[in-house]
């Protein structure tokens, strides 16, 4: 190895470092390090002037190693290793000392601060002569992408990706594209019919050559690494063939069983029927298909695909082993009864989630009385009752199917609630303030009450879809709802449902009697988020939604190279973000397949096969399954492509076989030696 | 036979006589053997607890130290459910708290005292439903009481903040009153405070909460309210004709506590029924022989 001759710069960054760390002291300092040919200062080294001195040193000098002092290496150390590449130096030979946030912002005495600058500058200065040279590999992308999750965002992103005329896999688990926006009636603040204008984004999902829709089917297995990564998808048996079948829909409407509570109705179909006292007794009793669905069904009338499913638990056939009545029925004999699960494997080089959320459940809630009161409801389930295809064919009905007096809307059910959900689930206020539309145009002298803790109407035309509000009659009432009570103290409660609440800006408690209560509940990551999280390795935030890369700058990205999220499934979000994150989700994939290589750092594990004892210790422990063993061998191997540089085997290994480019120990110790023996 | 350390408080002896009776009664068919505290104290009532806190705390472990040298190991049994609540609150927060921890020993300490935490408080309620079980209560029912429609009242104190029972919605009196073969009524007060000692210091506000609750009970066709609190049944009990005055309604719903309504089930005696202000109307009368 040629002898070191190393380069030294001490960052201003301004007033950041400069005004604390007293610059020229640590540069002469560093004058007299051992291999120190050169040590400068610079009011902004990542600036153009500030590389270019790097570049010229290098050149005229001869330097060989650079090490700069400045802010972290999550902000500049790519640009700095690019400076000392266009000079021709390998870009592993830099490295930067954190001069900012780990001295000059944290340390406020001057002369501390300048003393511990100099003691990390030691540190640096002594790692870089172990230094070796690495190189960037690139590996070529499977042009190909699977995008898990078929509602709104999911449908967007698989539309834009197409766009660029590359494959697209679009994985839904429930039988129909179209995810929670397809059992919306309207979508605010614009009021325009959410059928109307998802369902044709649903046809073209599915007619577009470059996409393969795959309903009712589940990513079991992913692995590989970005840009090649090998997945399984585990189609559900539906019982039907789709081949075979023409979606003429004779099945449903004769199948015997249709007391099933339909999944898209939300709750609906899970109340007891209502029998009025004076109904007559005799005679069979009517039947019960309020917000039902028979054992073979399509969840609504536009799905997309439209074909039918046999739920096999509650199909007649399956339970009792007699029936069949669909397979007698079917003219293009499409009902297969043998039908089994069966298992896709497909390759693609970016992974797209878009699983979205579900609501919470506030049957925890007793004070509420959802689940005990049948006319308390959940905002999905009024959602249902406003649709012109949902149970009540759009009419606001009661329980009793009379018209209600009053109607109560209460906010943050779930949400902004230590017991239950601390986040903000942000569209509520804005479903609550169009559900109080919709009610008063449908009933124009229903009394609406809204039930709020803050109103927050963050987006384009929602404040002023606010104030239209407050010219429509509606009662705003600022407090926490305290209780929803079915039994009435005063005569005009009697018969009806009392909403006690702390009116905080009346200062008194009151009651209210109303006929309904919708509960706008919290948002939260869809049912099997967390086990697709294990199946992605992705993280998750403390609300359990998915971990973007960084909340501000990339906010579609994961920790994973090549899996990306959009929509609900990242927190809560409504149909404009939704749709927007998809996109900028779909740019990324296809900047991918554009480029057609990925490129992997060089500072990854690898194992010294000599000193492998085969225990396997690592091979758990990796968040990245990176780590195999070799059977022959027996011993473990890293696929490097895998290796995000994590350093947990390199800790864990007992043997020191497994060891880290960029991170070996002989560079470790000896900045630690430098750090130590500074001062 | 289980054996727990039994704490009476004051109101067992005076006002909730009848709840004591019953209860030694009942306790011996549920098989179950209640060690009264011996030199026992008041429990710090629900009252002290806000106007001198660190005594009401001594004055509540003097109880749980006594308890721990007498009987340990043995959970603390409370029937009351302002002392449950006291008792259980001193218990938690000395584990909590501990420099409050350090003023309570040195309390316990100048009267030769001292206590580990080594202790549980529990309702007896809890120990009924729970111990005892709902199928050995229906077993030992010897008469059910079919068509006696029941509210149950479990009041606050004995399901927050520290509840075995669901805090909004209670369902364990319910569920035994079921196993009695009783009628539970949908009863939506069945939590609500009844007012407690504010019956004394702020009447009117107390005789509206009572009313309240009697109101609710009557538009569900309760023959009977059941309650597991002696302060619960005083104010409902000996104050309902008080409301019937204030309010101009005419009340006349009698207040068992529980373990007299099991006893009529068992068919056992003595019960103290006969000490309640509100009579027995026929629905219930017909059980009492």
């Amino acid at each position: 190895m040629k002898n070191p001759v190393i380069g030294v710069y001490v960052c201003h960054c301004g007033s950041n470092i400069g005004s604390v760390v007293n610059v020229p002291e640590v540069v002469e300092f560093a004058k007299g390090l051992p291999n120190v040919a050169v040590a400068r200062e610079h009011k902004y080294m990542c600036s153009d002037p500030g590389q270019d001195v790097i570049k010229k040193d290098i050149k005229e000098l001869g330097l060989n190693r650079v090490v700069v002092a400045s802010c972290s290496p999550l902000m500049h150390e790519h640009t700095f290793r690019k400076a000392c590449e266009s000079a021709g130096l390998n870009p592993y030979y830099f490295q930067m000392a954190n001069i900012r946030e780990q001295v000059s912002w944290v340390t406020t005495d001057k002369v501390r601060a300048t003393e511990k600058a100099k003691v990390v500058l030691v540190g640096a200065v002594n790692r870089v002569v172990e230094h070796d040279p690495l190189f960037v590999k690139s590996v070529p992308v499977t042009p190909a992408t699977l995008v898990i999750g078929g509602g709104v965002a999911g449908i967007e992103a698989a539309l834009q990706v197409a766009a660029s005329h590359t494959q697209v896999h679009l994985v839904e688990k429930e039988p129909s594209l179209g995810g929670h926006m397809a059992r919306f009636d309207k979508t605010f603040p614009t009021l325009d019919c959410a059928a109307c204008i998802l369902t044709p984004k649903m046809v073209q999902a599915n007619t577009n050559p470059f996409i393969k829709v795959h309903a009712y089917s589940e990513v079991i297995e992913v692995s590989g690494y970005v840009g090649n990564f090998t997945v399984k998808i585990r189609h559900k048996a539906s019982y039907v063939n789709n081949d075979k079948c023409t979606g003429c829909g004779v099945c449903i409407t004769k199948c015997p069983e249709r007391g099933i509570p339909a999944e898209f109705e939300s709750g609906l179909g899970n109340r007891p029927v209502y029998v009025a006292p004076d109904a007559p007794q005799h005679g069979k009793k009517p039947k019960d298909t309020f917000g039902k669905r028979p054992a073979i069904y399509t969840p609504f009338a536009q799905a997309v695909p439209n074909k039918p499913v046999i739920d096999r638990d509650n199909c007649r056939y399956y339970t009792t082993g007699k029936c069949r009545v669909c397979e007698k029925m079917c003219e293009p004999g499409a009902i297969d009864f043998d039908q089994k699960d069966w298992i896709e494997e497909i390759q693609v080089g970016n992974i797209i989630v878009a699983t979205g959320m579900k609501t919470f459940d506030p049957t925890p809630m007793k004070n509420l009385g959802y689940g005990r009161i049948p006319d308390v409801y959940t905002g999905l389930e009024f959602e249902r009752i406003c649709h012109s295809s949902g149970p009540t064919e759009g009419q606001i009905l009661t329980w009793k199917k009379e018209s209600p007096k009053a109607i109560a809307i209460v906010h943050c059910v779930g949400s902004r609630d230590d017991k239950h959900h601390r986040h903000c689930s942000r569209v509520c206020c804005m479903y609550s303030l169009k559900y109080a539309h919709l009610i008063k145009e449908k009933l124009h002298n229903c009394e609406v009450y809204e039930f709020y803790i803050d109103m927050r109407c963050f987006g384009k035309g929602y404040e002023e879809f606010y104030s239209r509000l407050l010219q429509e009659d509606v009662r705003f009432v600022r407090g926490r709802v305290a209780e929803v009570s079915d039994w009435g103290i005063y005569p005009e409660e009697k018969g009806r449902l009392v909403v006690r609440v702390e009116d905080t800006l009346a200062a008194q408690v009151r009651r209210i009697p109303v006929d309904m209560v919708i509960l706008s509940t919290a948002l939260e990551p869809a049912e099997n988020a967390d086990h697709l999280k294990h199946t992605l390795h992705m993280s998750c935030s403390s609300d359990l939604f998915y971990l973007e890369r960084h909340p501000k700058l990339a906010p579609v990205s994961t920790a994973t190279d090549g899996i990306y999220i959009a929509g609900a499934c990242q927190g809560p979000k409504d149909i404009p973000d939704s749709v927007a994150q998809a996109g900028a989700a779909a740019a990324q994939a296809i900047g991918m397949i554009k480029r057609g290589v990925v490129e992997i750092e060089p500072t990854t594990a690898h194992i010294e096969e000599s000193m492998c004892t085969g225990c396997q210790i690592c091979i758990p422990l990796c968040p990245y399954t990176a780590i195999r063993r070799n059977e022959e061998k027996r011993i473990a191997y890293i696929e490097g492509a895998l290796c995000k540089g994590c350093g947990t085997c390199v800790g864990a290994c007992p043997s020191g076989a497994a060891q880290q480019w960029g991170f070996d120990d002989r560079q470790i110790y000896r900045e630690i030696e430098g750090v130590l023996a500074a001062k | 036979m289980n054996t727990y350390t039994y704490y009476p408080g004051c109101s067992m002896s005076a006002t909730g006589k009848a709840y004591a009776e019953s209860l030694e009664t009942v306790a011996k068919v549920l098989d179950i053997r209640l060690a009264e505290l011996d030199d026992w104290n008041c429990c710090g009532a629900t009252a002290y607890f806000s106007v001198r806190e660190t005594l009401s705390h001594a004055i509540s472990a003097r109880n749980l130290a006594l308890a721990e040298a007498q009987g340990p190991g043995r959970d603390v049994v409370a029937a009351c459910s302002a002392c449950y609540l006291g008792l259980n609150k001193t218990n938690k927060y000395l584990k909590e708290f501990p420099e409050l921890r350090k003023r309570v020993d040195s309390a316990l300490d100048a009267g030769g005292l001292k206590y580990d935490g080594s202790l549980e408080v529990r309702h007896i309620l809890e120990v009924v439903v729970k111990d005892v079980g709902l199928e050995k209560v229906a077993a030992l029912t010897t008469r059910k009481l079919e068509g006696l429609k029941v509210a149950s009242y479990a009041g606050c104190q004995m399901v927050r903040p520290y509840g075995f029972d669901d805090s909004e919605c209670p369902v364990l009196l319910d569920n035994l009153v079921r196993a009695v073969g009783a009628t539970p009524v949908p009863f939506a007060m069945a939590a609500r405070c009844c007012g407690g000692s504010q019956m004394m210091t702020n009447e009117d506000a107390a005789l509206r909460m009572t009313k309240n609750i009697l109101l609710c009970a009557q538009d569900a066709g309760a023959d009977v309210i059941i309650t597991t609190c002696p302060l619960c049944q005083m104010n409902l009990d000996a104050f309902q004709a008080k409301v019937n005055h204030a309010f101009g309604t005419s009340f006349n719903i009698p207040i068992l506590f529980f373990t007299q309504l099991l006893g009529l089930a068992f068919q056992v005696k003595p019960l103290g029924i006969e000490r309640g202000v509100a009579k027995p109307g026929p629905a219930l009368a017909r059980f009492i022989s």
